[in-house]
């Protein structure tokens, strides 16, 4: 069986989009990390040389790179995760009025079930509010095509192309066949302001244009070999796209006939309307919003959707077999009950021995941010009272505080918020805060890397994505330079817990913006030369010596996954790191430091 | 026949705790089944999976596979390469199903705080409702000189049970481990294979 597929190979979906990018003939590419969207840049580095691609502080950055790339004349791409297109979505919307230079691809990664997101909006809706096309790959073979079909289109049609990606698609392996890079020939730069100087006077002129482009794109969407009809029978017709078609494909088997949409805006309605008009029931088939149910019912076709299947979440076969007819497997029960097994800080995670501290202060209100730190808002540390996006811990605790001052209330706020996510979004809240003479602490916890993410460079860690040199921001300068007070900075090392209750203490105490920087490497970090250089070689690890331990908790308290508590309390040796934040948390020195 | 199910497709779902190698073992074992000509789709969920929590992967393969994942009732075989794990995904066992359970322990958050325990008996439970082939992988992994190679005990035992001839394991064992590691992995894999089983 070998033969017959010679030049196959298992690639992820974000893999095949790497890979069709690259074929393409891509030259940029930016992006800001969000899971599920991360390794379609990773994969990108692997064919530097040929192409060129970095790591962005943010997406609406990563965007506008991509749109100059675009400008310049060459094939380029920004990629992040559904929730980065917020953060890109003001460019993203004028750059559909002026079109394209080189073909521009933007990638949307969306998160269906919120395997690891804050919300699990639809960006389907993007495509249609902003007017580009949106292309939805339902396997690796179709990530790597409709990548490539995403770059002729947007050439074609003058216009940024989606390409919508969900977790099963960008985190599935499925068999992909490879073609040749193809480099499409870049013309000499010439200025043209009317196309791409967004003033009210030109932009009027683009709006027209829009309206024009979107009726040929219209047109184009019922003959694009990307939406195709696949004839069973008369009975049962689905439309469906992405993941939930492979799922439909099984629920409903083959006897059902099939519209699978590739191109999902703009929809091809004339083509829609033939297909239903030769079944006799049309089943609409596609997770989360109503997306293309409520255009096919605008256009007058009679369809049945979400009045069967969940708005929300994921699908899988199974689900829409029970929703539709009814049936579906059953596997065997049990009465016992499985404990829950929430992700946790690890062993050793610097972000532990602040949190610990932190938790215990009392009258104070904590806004969170988005990153590893914000595990520390479940049991035991429970340190934290609000979390919505990237970047907006310090602007939220800014509020919060100046709030509480004008109501007359006590309490005090401090905001977390980590490295990658402070160069992202968070340099502007900080502003807000030094401009306006806020009272709030501000607490950028750097852990040299982004990590929850996987470990992505990032503009504090001295390195690039395609692994080269670079300068290292300084975060004490950067806060200084925005107008904090030199005095009003704390440089601490977050496992040394005196250290960080002092800084706590005193930042708290004064009514002026403060900023606490805590600076140690995520204990996963594979340590670079200047990692090495300033925080010394690992330590030894942690003990407790079981006659003089009382089993008050304390050390339990801390949340360490190395730490487990029945009779006796005891540390697991293999997974102990030596963090010592359980040696300074326990009352009655039973804990102590063996070196190896 | 089950539409629901595929037809000929066959599932595999492969669960555990993050950090035990549920997504190498799968890569293997999509990779050896992709080579011997099936067509193979493998799903995983690992956002999260370094900070301790669930992983799962999912492996389905046949003449044509559609959906990349295995519904509840749908698994013709899952390894539970963590015992609590086992419990928790019994569901997705299918009638018939066959369920191998490494019999060791990761105690989750709730249970290191001390606040519940970690439930009693889960393999003779789990014996009364499924078929079940239960063993400890790690003591075998480590009377074969190092418990890392736990997940390839576990590997060989599933591939064991799946049935499909004409697979080349061992070159793609060597291919996608750690260099330096082929010998030992192999060997587990091995001892996975012809030494644990027939189960239920
Ligand atoms: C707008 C947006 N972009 C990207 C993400 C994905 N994301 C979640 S956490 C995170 C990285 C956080 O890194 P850092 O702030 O350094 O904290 P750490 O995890 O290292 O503690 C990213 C990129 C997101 N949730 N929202």
């Amino acid at each position: 069986m070998n033969e017959k597929r010679p030049l196959t190979k298992l690639l992820t979906g974000n893999e095949a989009v790497a890979r069709g990018a690259y074929e393409a003939g891509l030259l940029f590419a930016s992006a800001y990390p969000g899971t599920p969207s991360t390794e379609i840049l990773e994969t990108m580095s692997g064919y530097a040389g040929e192409l060129y691609c970095e790591w962005a502080p943010n997406e609406k950055v990563a965007l506008e790179a991509a749109m100059g790339a675009s400008l310049a004349g060459v094939r380029s791409m920004a990629a992040m995760k559904h929730v980065g297109v917020n953060v890109a979505a003001d460019p993203l919307f004028t750059f559909a009025y002026t079109g394209v230079g080189g073909g521009c691809v933007i990638v949307s990664a969306d998160d269906p079930g919120m395997h690891s997101s804050q919300n699990e909006q639809d960006n389907r809706n993007y495509a249609a509010a902003a007017r580009v096309l949106m292309l939805e790959p339902s396997d690796s073979q179709e990530a790597l095509d409709f990548a490539k079909l995403a770059f002729e289109l947007s050439e074609r049609f003058d216009t940024p192309a989606m390409l919508r990606m969900t977790t099963r698609i960008c985190h599935s392996k499925s068999l992909v066949s490879f073609g040749e890079r193809v480099l499409p020939p870049v013309p000499a730069y010439r200025r043209d302001a009317a196309k791409y100087v967004a003033t009210p006077a030109n932009a009027r002129v683009m709006r027209a244009k829009l309206s024009l482009r979107l009726e040929a794109m219209a047109e184009y969407s019922n003959s694009c070999a990307a939406n195709r009809a696949e004839y069973n029978g008369g009975e049962i017709g689905v439309v469906s796209a992405g993941a939930a078609y492979q799922h439909a494909r099984e629920a409903f088997g083959e006897s059902a006939s099939y519209l699978k949409i590739g191109l999902s805006f703009p929809l091809p309605t004339e083509l829609i309307r033939a297909f239903a008009s030769r079944v006799k029931k049309l089943y609409v088939v596609e997770e989360l919003d109503p997306y293309m149910e409520t255009r096919i019912r605008e256009a007058g076709i009679e369809c049945v959707g979400k009045a069967l299947l969940p708005e929300a979440g994921e699908l899988d076969a199974d689900i829409i077999g029970k929703a539709v007819f009814g049936r579906g497997a059953e596997g065997p029960k049990s009465d016992l009950k499985a404990p829950q097994r929430p992700p946790t800080l690890c062993a050793g995670c610097p972000h532990r021995g602040f949190f610990h501290v932190l938790g215990k202060r009392k009258g104070v209100v904590i806004t969170g941010d988005i990153g590893c730190y914000t595990l520390a808002s479940a049991p035991p540390l429970s340190a934290m009272d609000s979390c919505f996006c990237m970047g907006g811990s310090i602007s939220t605790g800014h509020g919060a505080a100046m709030a509480f001052g004008m109501a007359g209330m006590k309490e005090k706020v401090v905001a977390v918020i980590g490295d990658s996510t402070f160069f992202h979004s968070g340099i502007t809240s900080l502003m807000d805060v030094a401009y306006n003479g806020g009272r709030s602490v501000s607490v950028i916890l750097d852990n040299r890397i982004t990590g929850m993410t996987g470990h992505q460079e990032n503009p504090g860690t001295g390195y690039t994505l395609m692994g080269g040199k670079a300068v290292m921001a300084d975060i004490p300068a950067i806060c200084k330079a925005i107008g904090i007070k030199g005095e009003n900075i704390y440089l601490v090392n977050p496992l040394e817990l005196d250290a960080v209750g002092a800084a706590l203490d005193d930042a708290l105490s004064k009514d002026e913006p403060t900023v606490i920087v805590t600076r140690w490497p995520c204990v996963l970090k594979k340590p670079s030369p200047e990692d090495r250089d300033e925080f010394g070689p690992a330590p030894g690890r942690c003990e407790i010596d079981q006659d003089a331990c009382r089993k008050c908790g304390q050390c339990v308290k801390t949340g360490c996954p190395a730490i487990c508590s029945g009779g006796s309390v005891t540390i697991d040796a293999g997974a102990c790191t030596g963090c010592a934040v359980c040696l300074q948390a326990c009352p009655f020195g039973a804990i102590k430091e063996v070196r190896p | 026949m089950s539409a629901v199910n595929g037809g000929d497709v066959r599932s595999v779902l492969m669960v555990g705790v993050g950090g035990q190698g549920t997504i190498l073992a799968g890569r293997i074992l999509s990779e050896g089944l992709a080579e011997a000509g099936y067509d193979v789709k493998m799903s995983e969920i690992h956002g999260m999976s370094q900070r301790g929590g669930s992983v799962s992967t999912h492996v389905r393969f046949g003449e044509r596979v559609r959906s990349p994942v295995t519904g509840r009732g749908g698994a013709d075989v899952i390894a539970a390469f963590e015992k609590l794990e086992a419990l928790r995904w019994l569901e997705y066992l299918k009638e018939g199903g066959l369920m191998l359970i490494n019999d060791f322990e990761i105690p989750p958050a709730p249970v290191l705080m001390g606040l519940e325990p970690y439930p009693d008996g889960i393999a003779d439970e789990l014996s009364g409702r499924a078929r079940v082939g239960v063993f400890d992988a790690r003591a075998i992994a480590e009377g074969l000189g190092n418990a890392r190679a736990m997940n390839m005990v576990l590997l060989g035992a599933l591939a064991k049970a799946v049935g499909v001839g004409g697979v080349d394991w061992e070159g793609t064992i060597r291919r996608n481990v750690k260099k330096g590691f082929e010998d030992l992995n192999i060997r587990a894999f091995e001892h996975g294979f012809l030494r644990l089983g027939p189960f239920g």
